[in-house]
Parts: C-alpha cells; structure tokens; sequence
C-alpha cells in the first residue's frame, strides 16, 4: 500500500438536533460552551472517538484495520483466555518494564504498531519505547469543533417511575404521597441544545503519512467515517447529528500549495433568510428568530481563483 | 542578522504548558521558545540547520480559558506489543478507554497572536558544502505559500496555527490596541518568572533549561543558546 502522496485539508460541518454534542465534565455535562462567547465546542478527542468507532464497526475483523484505543471490553483477550485456560500454555511474561534495546527494535515495533492498527497510522499513540522518542505523530490532526452561531443549552427536567433500590422506596412511601402515580418517582435532568451548527478544521500531512503508512485507502475509510459517523452513535444524550458538508481541500504538492487558513476562509456560512445570503454578524439578523434547521443556513464555497495545484472535492 | 526571518502565528486556543503543572495542564502566558522553534521545524527543517529563536512579540491580550476533558492515563507498553508480535495475534495489545479514564482540565489561551522572529545556523551535521542561503530560500518560500511539513500547532495538536511569512522590508502586523497594557509589558516591564528556553535533546537524560523571561512593550527577548542567561 503506497502512502498518501498529497497534502489534505477539510472542513467538516455538522449539526446537532435537540441533543447534546459533547458534554463538559467540568460543567455536570453541560454541552460545551466558550464562557466568553456562547459558542458551542466539540473536543478534537470525542470526534476522533466517533471516527474510531465508526472504523471498528465498518472494518471489524479487517487486518491491519485494528483499534488501539478501544471502548468496552475487548472479545479477543476473552478468547485468548480461553484458549490458556483448555491448553494450559502461553505464559505471557510479567516483567515489570520492558524497554527495547535499540533504536532498530523500537522502530520494528512501532512499524507494527502502525500496520496493525488504523488509529495509530492515522491519529498516532505515545508508546513508552526508548527515553521520550516512542512517540508516533499521526498524519491526522483535528481541532476542536465550534459552533458557528451562540449556541443556548435547555435543561430538560424528566422523572422515571421506578426506585433505584428497596431504600429511596421506603422513604417515598413514608413521605405519604396520595397519589399513587408519582409513588417511585426519581426525577433527572439532561442539557440539550435545541440547534447548533459546528465546524471542525482538520488537516493531513502527507509526510507524516508516509511515516506512518497512512495510505490513498485509509483517506477514503477516514473520510467515510467522517460522513458516516454519526449515523453509528445513536443514543439518548445525543439526539440528532448528521455531518452536513464535508468539504476536502487537496493539494498536488506533498507539502501543500497554499496556507490553510486561506482555504478555510473560503468556505462560508451565514444566515439563509428567503434564500438570499446574509453575514452572520449582520445586525439585521437581530430580529430574526433563532436558527433550528440547517437550512435556516447557507454554506457557500468561493471557487473563484482558488490557488494553483488545490483542488475542492465535495464528499457530502 | 544575515538568516534572519519574521513568522506571524496565530489561532484559537494554545496550551504551552509548564513543566511543573502538566498534569492538569496551565499555559504559560506566551509561547516558548522551544514552542516557536517546533513551528518553524513544522515548515522547514533539515539535520543540517538549528533554528535560533531572538524575539517573540505578543499581539493580543493574555487571556485563559478551562477546558477539561476525558483522556487516557497510559501509554503503549512496549514488552505487551513485542510479546504481541512474537505470538503473532492482537490480544492484550488494545488501551481500554473507559477503565484507564483521568479527566484532566486544561488551561488554555484564547485567541494568541506573535510574530516569532528567528534566524538558524548551520549546524554540526551540515556538510561543507551546505548553504545557508539555499535553507533561507526554502523556508521563505514555504512560509509565503503556506506550504508546510506539517500543520504547526500552538503547543498542542489539537491547537491549529495559522501563519504567514512576514516579508523582510513590511511592517510587523498591528498590535491589537487593547493589548497595550501593563500585562504585555507596556510602561514597566512585566518579569514572567523562569520560562523553559528549550530540551537539551542531545544530553543524556534530556535536561530541560529555562531562561527569566520579561516582556517589554509585548515583545519578549530570548537569549541566545550558550548565554549566561540560559539556566540549566
């Protein structure tokens, strides 16, 4: 498998519906927010989860498309332990700390590490090999995800008609409540956001690829997973997402024919009122009632005199 | 200053962290030099050269931001993926995210702006007929263009930086007027007590060395490598 030969950069749009994105540890799960402007943030971290998941789903099984940081419990060491449990061999080692002797040893171990699995070769891991130098660098950089717009968290109050345990029971049942229905009833709370655009920028080094493998196939499985990856993490927190637009800037030089910054500016979004653009600092938006759809926006990319040796390919 | 070149970066967030609160990362309150040199390497580096960082100037005001996150508390050990490869199959190799979670807060800078200024020099492992010129040449036309090794970052991956070359005869960018006060430095200058300079990568053990770093009128000086200043 020949490595990425060309420098990318994206822009991927997303939305979220009546959910929350992210939640804040920091914040009792609050979605995210800039404290200063109100606008909504997605960790780089929690979409490079949903990309993993998305792969470990898609390719499950497939070699050299493994996942190095997984979630839940792993069947292959159940397996395993199966197997040492009928046969009675493999005594793995138990030293404390191993470290390579050499440089040749941690670069064949990091070679393995990057063919076997996805995330290394595309993200990277730190792997204690060597003082300080078993560190792999993916090609694959992400940043945080803002919204385009303030985005206003509701906290949605809800009950569930059933005690955690005989206890919290017994205490319902002294307080004496008449009414037979709200007997049990524990109330919880979730923080949605009721709309909110986000754009995340991400950028793919092709020298970097070539150090880690990170080949023509594993840009097209990585921007499938972008596209898709919000279709396979369903759940009661997140509501409704879906990646919107993915827009991927390729450059025919390895190093890149323009700054990156200068190809993000060209993608825009602002407010669609009656099907016309409008800037999203506009003052006139002021009067008009909050965003709750994504074509209540408009993204627009300037083609117009874009750098020689970039092209835009449109994947969604 | 023969080789000497003016970068303007800039981006969101950047976390350069203190060595001695890595764990919940703080921010130092503007870019290091070590940080600076790992940039301009981004653009253009060759074993042949070693970037020097002389000033850095700081646009925009200090400001921090918390963000916390979940991450993982362990690295890849090197005995189970070695032992992995022997046996020949995957087991025991994978990290378990959700019982190896810390949730660690970060605090961050928001909306940094410098100009780095920097010159190299040639450097042990240049060849005799290694030109300096051919280096500079590269690097400006990189920069100009935007062409990069890799995207840099401020600090941290996740902290995208945008750059431009500044071009030697233009005008630094304008300082952002609200950042003309006592905390860049402007009237009195501000001591921001001992700053790391760089990693001494070539000793043993790599030492860290740390300078007292001062902004005066937002612009923060960096002693040259083998000065007095520089503390090991």
């Amino acid at each position: 498998m020949t490595p990425l030969s060309r420098r990318h950069d994206f822009v991927l749009i997303f939305d979220v519906t009546n959910g929350n994105p992210n939640g804040d540890p920091d914040a009792g799960n609050l979605p995210r927010m800039d404290p200063e402007t109100n606008h909504g943030l997605v960790s780089d971290v929690s979409l490079k989860r949903k990309i993993r998941n998305y792969v470990e789903l898609a390719r499950a099984g497939v070699e050299g498309h493994h996942i190095y940081v997984q979630e839940g419990a792993i069947l292959n060491e159940k397996h395993r332990q199966a197997y040492v449990a009928v046969r009675g061999d493999e005594k793995s080692k138990k030293d404390a700390k191993l470290n390579p002797k050499t440089d040749a040893e941690a670069d064949e171990l990091r070679a393995w590490m990057c063919a076997n699995f996805f995330d290394v070769r595309t993200f990277g891991a730190v792997m204690s090999t060597g003082i300080n130098c078993g560190q792999v660098k993916g090609p694959v950089q992400m940043t945080f995800a803002r919204s385009v717009e303030p985005i206003f968290p509701v906290e949605v109050s809800i009950t569930r008609m059933a005690a955690t345990n005989e206890a919290e029971k017994k205490k319902r049942d002294a307080a004496d409540d008449s009414d037979s229905r709200t007997d049990n009833r524990t109330m919880g709370r979730k923080h949605i956001v009721p709309y909110g655009l986000y754009v995340a920028h991400g950028f793919i080094s092709a020298k970097f690829a070539e150090r880690t493998g990170f080949s023509e196939a594993d840009l097209d499985l990585l921007l499938e997973a972008l596209a898709s990856m919000f279709e396979h993490d369903r759940s009661a927190a997140r509501g409704e997402m879906t990646t919107r637009k993915l827009i991927v800037f390729a450059h025919e030089n390895p190093l890149g024919n323009a700054p990156a910054h200068a190809l993000f500016d060209r993608v825009r979004i602002g407010r669609d009122v009656d099907g016309a653009f409008r800037e999203l600092d506009d003052r006139g938006l002021g009067n008009l009632a909050p965003a709750r759809k994504f074509s209540d926006y408009r993204v627009e990319i300037d083609r117009e005199g874009l750098p020689a040796g970039v092209e835009i390919r449109e994947i969604l | 200053m023969a080789f000497g070149i003016r970068l303007h970066v800039r981006g969101r967030n950047a976390l350069f962290t203190r060595p001695e609160l890595k764990v919940e990362r703080v921010s130092y309150d503007v870019m290091t030099p070590s940080a600076a040199r790992g940039i301009l390497e981004a653009i253009h580096w060759k074993p042949a050269i070693s970037w020097v960082i002389d000033r850095i100037h700081v646009l925009e005001p200090i400001r921090f931001q918390s963000i916390r996150r979940n991450e993982v508390g362990h690295k890849a050990p090197a005995g189970a993926i070695k032992s992995a490869m022997k046996r020949g199959d995957l087991a025991g190799v994978q990290l378990l995210v959700d019982e190896d979670r810390q949730q660690r807060a970060a605090t961050v800078l928001v909306n940094p702006a410098y100009v780095i200024e920097a010159h190299f020099t040639l450097s042990a492992r240049a060849g005799a007929d290694e030109n300096a010129g051919k280096h500079l040449d590269i690097f400006n036309r990189r920069a100009a263009r935007g062409q990069c090794f890799h995207q840099p970052c401020l600090g941290a991956r996740e902290f995208a930086a945008d750059f431009a070359l500044v071009p030697p005869d233009a005008p630094l960018p304008a300082r952002n007027p609200q950042a003309e006060t006592a905390d860049l430095g402007f009237g009195t200058p501000r001591d921001l007590g001992l700053m790391l300079w760089d990693i001494d990568h070539a000793a043993p053990g790599r030492p860290s060395m740390f300078f007292r770093a001062r902004l005066v009128d937002g612009v923060m000086e960096v002693p040259a490598p083998g000065s007095a200043e520089v503390l090991r």
